[in-house]
């Protein structure tokens, strides 16, 4: 296989992404990729909103779980016990 | 055979003896995850949270006949889709999984308006910002610490179709691997990623008309 030597444009990088945070990328898409950021500030900016965006989602995580409903499935549980 | 993992054997076991601080732990871990992602189908966070109720029954119920032929996480999820899937029905919106899978990989999609990039006819110097999107208003620390921007970001996965807003929940809202997602919804790793690369992209999106310029 030969291998691209290409140089990334923004608008390639920015559908690769995910690819690139995933670590899905090829050794040699990496390196394209990482060359490109590095040279490049405005999609360095936009990598660096796309992992402000997942920090983000994290925090959705902390939603409490309504204690009415976590009473009744354990009594659920408890009656299938003893059922 | 049973290909259980050893933590999900000994949990098994203690589900099958009665134990309630083992179901308690369970549901701990995984309600907020199903109402969530229940949600993206039924719409409705009352309809949402009796899918989640029904989920749980059905599991319990399941617990004696389970052969462990995949995790106990994935079975639960398993068993949320098809509980999700019969209120949809009745409903009368009934479309699979698989369908929802196919429809949101194909449709035509870009990161980033096209427009937004030079083109010209010059290879080497196509595909460039022709103006940088600009850097968001407000300092990444601060919107990390706005209640706002995280309702924000609920909203926009709450308006994203729906294959694409349960991947992003389990992955990260729920942090689970992409084997994890691909076992539980019965996706290529490949598909998985697409899905995930056009939830991120639109949520991300979303907080640029806020903080940025929509870009
Ligand atoms: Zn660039």
């Amino acid at each position: 296989m030969t291998e691209t030597q290409d140089e990334m444009s923004c608008k390639e990088l920015v559908e690769l992404v995910t690819d690139y945070v995933e670590g899905a990328l090829s050794a040699s898409d990496r390196d394209r990729f990482e060359s490109h950021v590095s040279e490049c500030p405005p999609c360095e900016e936009y990598l660096e909103q796309m992992k402000l965006t997942l920090r983000l989602t994290g925090e959705l995580a902390e939603d409490a779980i309504d204690p009415m409903a976590r009473d009744r499935l354990l009594a659920a549980f408890r009656d299938w016990k003893t059922g | 055979m049973s290909a259980l993992a050893p933590e999900d054997a000994e949990l098994l076991g203690r589900l099958r003896g009665g134990e309630e601080e083992a179901f308690a732990t369970l549901v701990d871990r995984y309600q907020t995850a199903l109402i969530r992602v229940a949600t993206k189908y039924v719409r409705d966070p009352v309809a949402a949270a009796d899918v989640a109720q029904e989920t749980w029954i059905g599991f319990i119920d399941s617990l004696d006949r389970f052969e462990g032929r995949c995790s106990l996480q994935t079975w639960l999820f398993r068993i949320l889709f098809n509980k999700a899937q019969s209120r949809v029905q009745r409903d009368r919106r009934i479309v699979p999984f698989s369908t929802l899978v196919s429809d949101e990989t194909s449709a035509s999609f870009s990161a980033v308006d096209p427009t937004r990039f030079t083109t010209g006819g010059d290879a080497a110097a196509d595909g460039h910002w022709l103006s940088a999107p600009p850097s968001w208003k407000t300092d990444p620390s601060e919107i990390l610490e706005q209640k706002d921007a995280v309702e924000l970001v609920e909203r926009a996965i709450g308006e994203l179709p729906e294959a694409q807003g349960t991947v992003m929940i389990l992955r990260d809202v729920e942090g689970w691997s992409s084997e994890e997602v691909c076992n539980a919804l019965e996706i290529t790793p490949t598909n998985q990623r697409v899905l995930l690369h056009r939830a991120r992209t639109r949520v991300r999106r979303a907080l640029s008309e806020r903080y940025g310029d929509g870009t």
